[in-house]
């Protein structure tokens, strides 16, 4: 096996006991008491997820001189500075090389937030479509990240670090100071819930763990939790539900995707829309306990239609969730399927996303 | 009173020629967070070492074998709501099935309470 990277909390996984494995390429916390208790604890409480295997890359520059405009699936010069947006690196052929956040930190100047993965092969992308000699920096190595989710999260930051936290709106951040040192608090997350992603440098974020795990309404949370908090809300795992031989139209996350400006993999998601998609993403909800998982088969009518990208049992349901590509005369509100696994058969239907409506994300 | 256990991880007690079977503490910890059992059919008979149930965790599906052969005359019914007993008790009120034991000699190709706990041992 490849050599595993490990966040700077380590340590301090290994001290709470959590399971750590493999994931893109780190040596991860899946879990610390439990899947599905840090999973309720993050729905009703905060949960502090060591997050710091993303990648991050640093923009300086005009943003159109650079090319970097003409990178991503969406505007970047017209994201207001303080705000993010969320869409897609693509291949020629409208592939999803990766899903991805930019940050506006000023006129010049934008942050890149990538998966771990996909991390090194992205830098190199995005570099190679810029203009030579133009500022982009992996800073990733050099920066951390802790995400703190729940509905108690803002009054916990509030608590902290003031006010400031308190009026952040979705999607949008501040760079501020904490601890001593240049940081950045995002009004984003992964789980559904109100929630805030903190940028700051490695060598602090053991401080700012510690900080905030000291505080009674915190708990850790591992991947594993995570996992389920994010399908229950329907957002796209890299690697499982998305790839590059996915296209933002195939996973329905055309809204993402500003047809109105200039990208690489544009005309390949021209075609498609002229000549109609071959798969489609469509939610399925399973009518028992069982869960659907990652390659299980999608049939309708004793037909195999599709294969299960991401699939759990949810807590919040009390029924097994899952997401795949079927064909597109398939993914109708209400159809009846099955999700098939060697010698086991889940009658499911499809639904519409989120599976899980009742997250505090914008309150 | 006597508990056996298999490689696979389940567990058997015989007590008034009826058998009590299970899976055990340390798979029900290695399984993660249980969500659903599928029990067995009242009235089914199964062979040692057969597919007798089904269980998923959060992490993963797996199968449960008979550890004697027999059949099946009860089936732990909470389990359909609340298979989390199975966490937290998986040798007791996580029981999953009653067997009526075929030939309750087939014992001896289970391992006793010091065995298991060697066996174990011996796959970490």
């Amino acid at each position: 096996m490849e050599n595993l990277r490990n966040t700077p909390l380590l340590s301090r996984h290994q001290q709470l006991h959590a399971l750590l494995a493999p994931f893109g390429g780190w040596n991860m916390p899946i879990q610390y008491e439990g899947i599905i208790a840090e999973h309720r604890w993050c729905r009703e409480q905060a949960s502090l997820f060591d997050i710091c295997h993303m990648g991050e890359f640093i923009f300086r520059g005009d943003m159109e001189e650079s090319g970097l405009e003409d990178i991503f699936t969406f505007s970047v010069k017209s994201i207001p500075i303080g705000r993010s947006r969320y869409g897609f690196l693509l291949n020629e052929r409208g592939g999803i090389i990766d899903d991805l956040i930019v940050f506006r930190l000023g006129e010049d100047e934008a942050m890149v937030v990538v998966n771990a993965a996909t991390s090194d092969n992205d830098f190199a992308v995005i570099r190679s479509r810029l203009k030579p000699g133009v500022s982009f920096t992996d800073i990733s190595a050099a920066t951390g990240k802790l995400d703190l989710q729940g509905p108690l999260s803002r009054q916990v930051l509030v608590e902290k670090f003031g006010e400031q936290i308190a009026v952040l709106p979705y999607f949008k951040f501040i760079r501020t100071t904490l601890l001593g040192v240049d940081a950045v608090i995002s009004r984003t997350g992964y789980t559904g819930e109100l929630g805030y992603e903190i940028f700051l440098p490695a060598d602090k974020v053991g401080e700012l763990w510690d900080l905030l795990l000291a505080d009674q309404r915190v708990k850790p949370a591992g991947l594993g939790a995570r996992d389920v908090l994010r399908l229950e809300v329907g957002y796209s795992l890299y690697g499982s539900d998305i790839d590059e031989a996915t296209t933002p139209l195939e996973a329905g996350l055309g809204a993402f995707v500003n047809m109105d400006k200039k990208f690489i993999g544009k005309e390949a998601l021209q075609k498609q829309q002229r000549e109609g998609l071959q798969k489609v993403k469509a939610a399925f909800q399973v009518h028992s306990r069982r869960s659907p998982r990652h390659h299980y088969e999608i049939c309708f009518e004793g037909e195999a239609v599709g294969t299960v990208t991401s699939g759990v049992f949810s807590p919040m349901l009390g029924c097994g969730i899952g997401i795949g590509y079927v064909r597109p005369e398939i993914a109708t509100l209400g159809a009846q399927i099955a999700i098939m696994h060697d010698k086991v058969t889940m009658d499911a239907a499809v639904v519409e996303l989120p599976f899980y409506k009742g997250g505090s994300l914008r309150s | 009173m006597e508990m056996y256990f298999s490689k696979e991880h389940e567990w058997v007690r015989i007590k008034d020629g009826i058998a009590s079977v299970g899976i055990s503490e340390h798979a029900a910890h290695e399984l993660g967070d249980i969500t659903f059992v599928e029990l067995p059919q009242v009235g089914k008979t199964v062979k040692q070492f057969e597919v007798l149930a089904g269980i998923e965790s959060v992490k993963a599906a797996s199968d449960i074998y008979a550890p004697l052969s027999g059949k099946v005359i009860k089936v732990n019914e909470a389990l359909d709501g609340t298979p989390e007993i199975v966490n937290e008790a998986a040798e007791e009120a996580g029981w999953i099935a009653w067997l009526e034991p075929t030939d309750p000699g087939e014992v001896k190709n289970l391992m006793s309470r010091e065995e298991y706990d060697t066996y174990l041992k011996g796959l970490a």
